[in-house]
């Protein structure tokens, strides 16, 4: 068994924590250096625009972006949810199909053998590339932006459950057999599991960039969305309007990965690390 | 029971000249050969050699996880696919193979939730056998809260809970500290007596395997032969100081020169 925690040097105090009150002291005091570091760089960002008195339509200081965000909030927010529903779409489209061929490559060799090198290439051309294509097929609507957001899912997830539904030790696979288990027994009580972290680290990456893929999306052929938002203010010189969109997409795709990392919290209670 | 099936329960596991040979890509490379012995019913057979001498390929032929070429193994008279699916041995390995996402008695139950569940008779209850192997209380603690020696305690519980008439262990404390180790040797010999279940034990510590076995099987290496078997002439109960008197030197002495010369 390793050794956890922090060594004490001579005289160091361990860090109390029998109180509430105490607890709470170093909870706030563990949050209060990220967010004091990331106030900082906001105020240096504030202080050099007035400093070089930069006009706001080249880059706005924090606070035209947040006079932006109040006063566009409605415009901004209806374009949130049709780049919302698009990019939760393309996840979950996308990942659920990337488990499913990694589930079909792990059973069938030939299955493999045939198709895995054709996902490889598809991942070597550049998602802003494909995506005049998809609209030329399905049109202006929701499906190419759910097509490109479900693509860009889909690769990472599919090699990383592969991987993960491969990561079981030989010796789980002998217990099996001298347990004389099934083929899909050793499916749902060994590679499910142990495929989980491998899944997670992959979904983890999805759900920054099925935002990337949706906002990609709407770029090509769009009226709608944080997309067209971004592209229409840049066109218009609107440039706290332009950062207020970045700021929602950025803030869409942070709750995306909060929500993924609150998933596997509650899914992953054991040591991925002893996997075996 | 007739007595044809009684003469045949004498036998555990019968090896009758045996031979195991692995392609390797550019070569056939022979592990085990002319290997022919008994392993009677109810024995602790410890299996001793040089490294690379097929103890191990041994101990897999007659759990139907290594396939042999020649000769013919038998396990309580059936092939051991048949003995495999009619759960009469069980296999503890070197390293514990808990899962990791299954608490103690989550372990320990496994082999009652696949392969049909199915279980010899007198079998007891995973929290009888977690107290047998002294984890009472410690039912849901996860893998990684428990040290090496309480995971390969689990292992051996869960390898208890088929109550299987033969059990296969490969080097099952060989990862441990030599204390924790030698803790687990006095209570596998509690379990072996309790149960009265046959036990092949693979080990690479000559001590344990003198300490342990009624007989010794010793392998010699390039291809891997008999080249003892070897009757240990200790009485049981053994105690952990019984490995400083003079007949236990004299037979480690033995074991080790012969070891020596494989």
């Amino acid at each position: 068994m390793s050794t956890r925690g922090t060594a004490l040097r001579a005289g160091e105090a361990p860090r109390e924590k029998a109180s509430l009150g105490m607890a709470l002291f170093w909870w706030v005091y563990d949050r209060i250096l990220p967010i004091s570091g990331g106030l900082s760089l906001l105020l240096l960002w504030q202080f050099t625009i007035w400093f070089f008195d930069v006009r706001p339509f080249i880059a706005p200081s924090p606070i035209d972006v947040g006079k932006a965000i109040v006063e566009d909030w409605s415009i901004l927010l209806d374009n949130f949810w049709q780049t919302l529903i698009e990019a939760v779409a393309g996840f979950v489209i996308g990942n659920i199909v990337a488990i499913l061929l990694a589930i079909a490559f792990v059973h069938n060799k030939t299955v493999d053998k045939a198709y895995f090198p054709t996902a490889v290439f598809i991942n070597t051309i550049p998602i802003i590339a494909v995506a005049p294509i998809l609209v030329m097929i399905f049109g202006n609507g929701y499906t190419p932006k759910v097509f490109i957001a479900a693509l860009i899912c889909f690769f990472p997830t599919l090699v990383n459950m592969k991987r993960g539904l491969e990561a079981v030790s030989p010796a789980s696979l002998d217990l099996m057999r001298i347990l004389s288990a099934g083929k899909s027994e050793v499916f749902w009580k060994l590679r499910i599991q142990s495929s989980l972290p491998f899944l997670f680290a992959a979904l983890k990456i999805a759900s920054t960039t099925c935002v990337i893929g949706a906002i990609v999306g709407e770029w090509v052929g769009s009226n709608y969305g944080l997309g067209a938002l971004i592209l229409e203010a840049s066109y218009n010189y609107r440039a706290p309007q332009l950062y207020a969109a970045v700021t929602m997409a950025a803030g869409m795709a942070v709750t995306f990965f909060g929500l993924v990392i609150l998933l596997e919290r509650k899914i992953i209670t054991w040591n991925p690390s002893q996997n075996h | 029971m007739t007595k044809l099936e009684d003469t045949a329960a004498e036998v555990a596991v019968s090896f009758n000249d045996v031979a195991v040979r692995f392609d390797t890509g550019n070569g056939i490379i022979t592990a085990l050969e002319n290997i022919t012995l008994d392993i009677p019913v109810g024995g602790f057979v410890t299996m001793l050699g040089p490294s690379g001498c097929g103890k191990s390929t041994l101990l897999r032929t007659a759990a139907d996880l290594t396939p042999f070429a020649e000769g013919d193994v038998t396990v309580f008279g059936q092939t051991p696919a048949e003995a495999r699916k009619n759960r009469d041995m069980s296999f503890v390995f070197q390293d514990a193979t808990l899962l990791a996402w299954r608490n103690a008695i989550e372990n320990v139950r496994l082999p009652l939730e696949v392969g049909g569940g199915k279980t010899q008779p007198g079998s007891a209850s995973p929290e009888e056998l977690l107290d047998l192997v002294g984890l009472k209380g410690r039912e849901n603690a996860m893998p990684h809260e428990l040290s090496g020696g309480m995971r390969q305690r689990v292992a051996i519980a869960r390898a208890l809970v088929t109550a299987p008439r033969l059990l296969l262990m490969d080097e099952p404390f060989g990862a441990l500290d030599e204390i924790t180790r030698d803790g687990l040797n006095v209570e596998l010999l509690r379990i072996w007596k309790e149960t009265g279940t046959t036990i092949i034990f693979v080990t690479h510590s000559i001590p344990e395997s003198a300490f342990l076995g009624q007989k010794v099987l010793m392998l010699e290496a390039n291809p891997g032969r008999v080249r003892e078997y070897f009757d240990v002439d200790l009485a049981y109960p053994r105690k952990l100081p019984d490995r400083d008197t003079a007949e236990f030197v004299a037979i480690a002495a033995h074991l080790r020169a012969q070891l020596e010369t494989c």
